[in-house]
């Protein structure tokens, strides 16, 4: 992918025409495939498509660097398809769009007409959208005014946004000009850039054209450029017809239209430049919504109060309100409905406002406290998982991201990921965000948010932590929009640098039912296995499980409870387990002998049968792994469901 | 009922030209001159060139043979120019001689001045006595009248040649000071968005020319 860098959102001016387009543009590059797909922008020339287009394909790439992003214009895509069709290499081409993650198709309104293009464009929107890859596609008019064009096309390039591009108004022309202006290093005296926004110049190119010709006079030093000679300069390129006027861009030609324009030159003579300069700028805010106290007050000064600098720290703080009002938008909307969000006068309070929504968005799922790394015995069989997870603990995100660890159930994958959960909370702190859950947990929460329609709550939460450790991940093998999700959620986070660690209960590569692009990225890391406890470590697990208290397990019975053969580590604990409770309705102590009557069944006696029966022991309800020692108060939701 | 209508539109003393707090830029712009010399007319085609949007409603309190008994007003909103809303209130002034202290009264706080002329020769008399009216009533306010924005409109150019004087006669007889003058027939419109053009720039360059903006502002 080579992608013209000129192109980027930061370069690309927001006004009122382009705000939606710019606004689904955005959201499609962090998210692609799942927000809007396709994506469709249609306009009239010159204003933006190309930019938008392409900006989208560079943020896209920033946020995953490891997206394959195909761009092209309709004209290079027909020409490689010939090209290919004609060396007999169809298949080939076909399979290159098999390895691309975004399709970014430009001015595919010259479809029209090519039967042969159409059907290949179908098959191929076809392949891409069934596998959630992200198509955009741009053209200078909406699906259904393209002629000639496949009706199965149509149906499919208006199935996901389509947004139109509109002519700039003069704000927006002006602000395009100014950063031209700045791009290309060129500076006009005052009034001039508003001046050629004034003119009837209703695309974007026109406007670069009439600049680079003001400029190209300013620099031969023909003639100095001035408010007044503007229009000369640009004489022939001008209808006078389509002169605008910033208080009547709709009534042009009239008496009243001209006379305001030239009234607006005798203000701007009027007004000082500062003044000016604030004045616009307090407009521009206010029609975005914000508070401009702080501007208005300056405009009191009887001198310039230092408007460059004054406007400069206004719009950071601005800046610093928009990062605020996107984060408690995906968790309150109704803070960002507030007038706080608005005031960039109180910046401070804002933050202080969208913490607290932060925190009171709910805990994430905590590592469990007694699933620590003390309780965790390694041996042979997990010690690589071991030091995997003590260098994930040292350098999180940093050494080995993902960790996947993978094994049979029951040989301790759940409290290893628990165990490193609690010691990254423990290393930073407590600072830092721990999510530890397991993939039902997962899925619930999802359908949950979908339900209740804040899915972007839910999104926000997991991607704002700094680990997740998702266990169980097998358990996603079905599912679409939950591995979708955690596709988006996983990406994130590895480009943020954040850990990730999975536990399944088989490799990667072995996970049915789980895209490739998952367990692609799961696999890119470190994957280790947990085998069953060898016999070392079963002998560790024995003695610790039971000692009592200070006094260490009898080493005979530890011996001959680790040469029994067992296949996890809560087959093992259910054993101590049943041995207690044997020990206990018998009143007796658990001596080899004991221990060796009982599981063997050399000396049972039927009371103690009885009783076990009576309890019914069953090795689940025995593992403190899988069994929830700790209940939340269900009164609340019992009453809920009561109503 | 006129003097509660009189009472609304009555030019408040302490509108400043240019607020800096509120970015708004308001001109109070009258035309003054003899009775029938078709100030209204000047009113009344703006006001029909006017967007919807861009005006606020006419006040005219005329009498059954149209002649302006108290005065007419014709506030214009121009939109945001250079960040400030634009205002003009465009007042007119009842000729008739007996309408005196109304003219007074309009004239207060006047940013600038039309003075709407009868091009007519039997209307000379009339047009200069109407023009010392308005110096007199200005010197009355204090106002100097070489310092405010004066243009004259010689209207009803469109009248037989035999009917009219020549501007320049007209301007030996009234534009003794040299203010910028516009040949005019407001019936068909001719020159009436010239003449305000002229005054409204006449007013700003004025104001930026000789009053620093603490001043302009706390007027």
């Amino acid at each position: 992918m080579s992608l013209d860098e000129r192109y980027r959102f930061e370069n690309f001016v927001v006004g009122a025409a382009n705000k939606l387009a710019v606004a689904a543009a955005n959201a499609v590059a962090h998210a692609p495939g799942a927000a809007y797909n396709p994506l469709f922008i249609y306009s009239g020339s010159g204003l933006g498509k190309t930019h938008l287009l392409i900006a989208t394909g560079q943020l896209a790439h920033q946020v995953m660097p490891e997206l394959t992003i195909y761009y092209a214009t309709l004209d290079e895509f027909v020409e490689q398809l010939h090209g290919a069709i004609a060396a007999g290499r169809s298949d080939a081409f076909r399979q290159h769009f098999d390895t691309i993650d975004m399709l970014l198709l430009d001015d595919v309104q010259f479809l029209a007409g090519h039967r042969e293009t159409q059907s290949e464009m179908l098959r191929l929107f076809n392949a891409l959208q069934r596998t959630g890859r992200q198509i955009v596609l741009t053209s200078d008019r909406a699906p259904a005014e393209i002629s000639d064009l496949d009706e199965r096309l149509i149906t499919r390039f208006s199935g996901g946004l389509i947004v139109d591009i509109g002519p700039p108004d003069y704000e927006t022309r002006v602000a395009i000009l100014r950063r031209k202006c700045e791009e290309r290093g060129a500076e006009f005296e005052q009034g001039v850039v508003e001046e050629v926004a004034r003119l009837g110049f209703s695309n974007v190119r026109e406007l670069q054209g009439a600049l680079n010709r003001l400029v190209a006079c300013a620099t031969l030093g023909q003639q100095r450029v001035t408010r007044g000679n503007v229009r000369a300069l640009l004489g022939e390129r001008l209808d006078a017809s389509k002169t605008l006027t910033p208080a009547v861009s709709g009534a042009v030609g009239d008496e009243f239209s001209s006379f305001l324009h030239e009234l607006a030159d005798a203000v701007g003579d009027t007004i000082a430049p500062w003044r000016a300069r604030l004045g616009e700028a307090i407009t521009e805010w206010q029609q975005l919504g914000y508070r401009v106290d702080r501007l208005e007050r300056a405009l009191e000064h009887t001198d310039d109060p230092g408007v460059a600098e004054l406007l400069a720290a206004f719009e950071r703080d601005v800046d610093r309100l928009r990062r605020l009002s996107a984060e408690a938008a995906s968790l309150d909307g109704a803070v960002v409905d507030g007038d706080l969000l608005r005031d960039p006068d109180r910046v401070d309070e804002a933050e202080a406002l969208v913490a607290r929504v932060v925190t009171g968005a709910g805990p994430l799922p905590a590592p469990r406290p007694e699933l620590s790394h003390a309780a965790f015995e390694a041996g042979p069989s997990n010690q690589l998982a071991v030091h995997a997870s003590g260098e994930v603990v040292e350098e999180p995100g940093r050494k080995y991201n993902p960790l996947y660890v993978h094994g049979p159930a029951g040989v301790g994958k759940t409290h290893l990921l628990h165990a490193i959960g609690g010691e990254l909370v423990n290393a930073s702190g407590g600072a830092m965000r721990v999510a530890c859950l397991g993939a039902h947990q997962f899925v619930d929460e999802l359908i949950a948010a979908l339900q209740e329609g804040a899915i972007e709550r839910w999104r926000a939460r997991y991607r704002d932590v700094d680990a997740l450790l998702l266990d169980d991940v097998q358990q996603c093998a079905g599912t679409e929009r939950a591995q979708e999700e955690l596709f988006h959620l996983f990406n994130n986070l590895y480009a943020d640098g954040k850990q990730i660690v999975v536990a399944g209960d088989r490799p990667p590569r072995a996970l049915d039912g789980i895209d490739e692009r998952l367990r692609s990225r799961f696999g890119g890391g470190l994957v280790v296995e947990i085998r069953p406890p060898d016999r070392e470590l079963r002998a560790r697990l024995f003695a610790r499980a039971l000692a009592d208290g200070d006094a260490a397990a009898d080493p005979e019975l530890v011996e001959y409870l680790a040469a029994r053969p067992a296949t996890s580590v809560t087959e093992l604990l259910a054993t101590v387990s049943r041995l207690r409770q044997a020990a206990t309705i018998s009143d007796a102590a658990i001596t080899p002998a004991f221990a060796r009557a009982e599981l063997e069944g050399t000396t049972l006696a039927a009371a103690p049968t009885l009783a076990r029966g009576a309890v019914g022991i069953d090795a689940f309800f025995l593992d403190r792994e899988k069994v929830v020692w700790e209940w939340p108060d269900l009164s609340g939701l019992a009453s809920e469901e009561l109503r | 009922m006129w003097a509660a209508v009189l009472r609304h539109p009555q030019p408040d003393p302490a509108v400043s030209l240019v607020n800096y707090a509120t970015r708004e830029i308001t001109c109070k712009i009258v035309y003054y001159g003899p009775g029938r010399s078709g100030k209204t007319t000047n009113l009344h085609y703006i006001y029909q060139r006017v967007p919807d949007a861009r005006r606020g409603n006419m006040v005219s309190l005329a009498t059954q043979t149209d002649r302006t008994l108290f005065f007419d007003f014709l506030p214009l909103d121009l939109g945001s120019i250079s960040g400030f809303t634009t205002r003009l209130q465009l007042y007119t002034v009842p000729g008739q001689v007996y309408y005196h202290t109304t003219r007074k009264l309009v004239l207060q706080g006047a940013d600038g001045v039309v003075f709407v002329a009868d091009s007519q020769a039997r209307q000379l008399e009339e047009n200069i006595e109407s023009m010392q009216d308005l110096h007199a009533n200005l010197a009355e306010q204090g106002v100097d009248v070489r310092g405010i924005p004066l243009v004259i409109q010689y209207n009803k150019r469109d009248l037989p040649s035999d009917l009219i004087l020549d501007v320049a006669e007209l301007d030996d007889a009234l534009n003794f000071r040299e203010v910028p003058s516009f040949a005019a027939d407001a019936l068909h419109g001719t020159g009436v968005f010239e003449t305000l053009r002229g005054i409204s720039e006449f007013v700003l360059k004025r104001l930026s020319a000789n009053a620093p903006a603490t001043e302009v502002a706390a007027r």
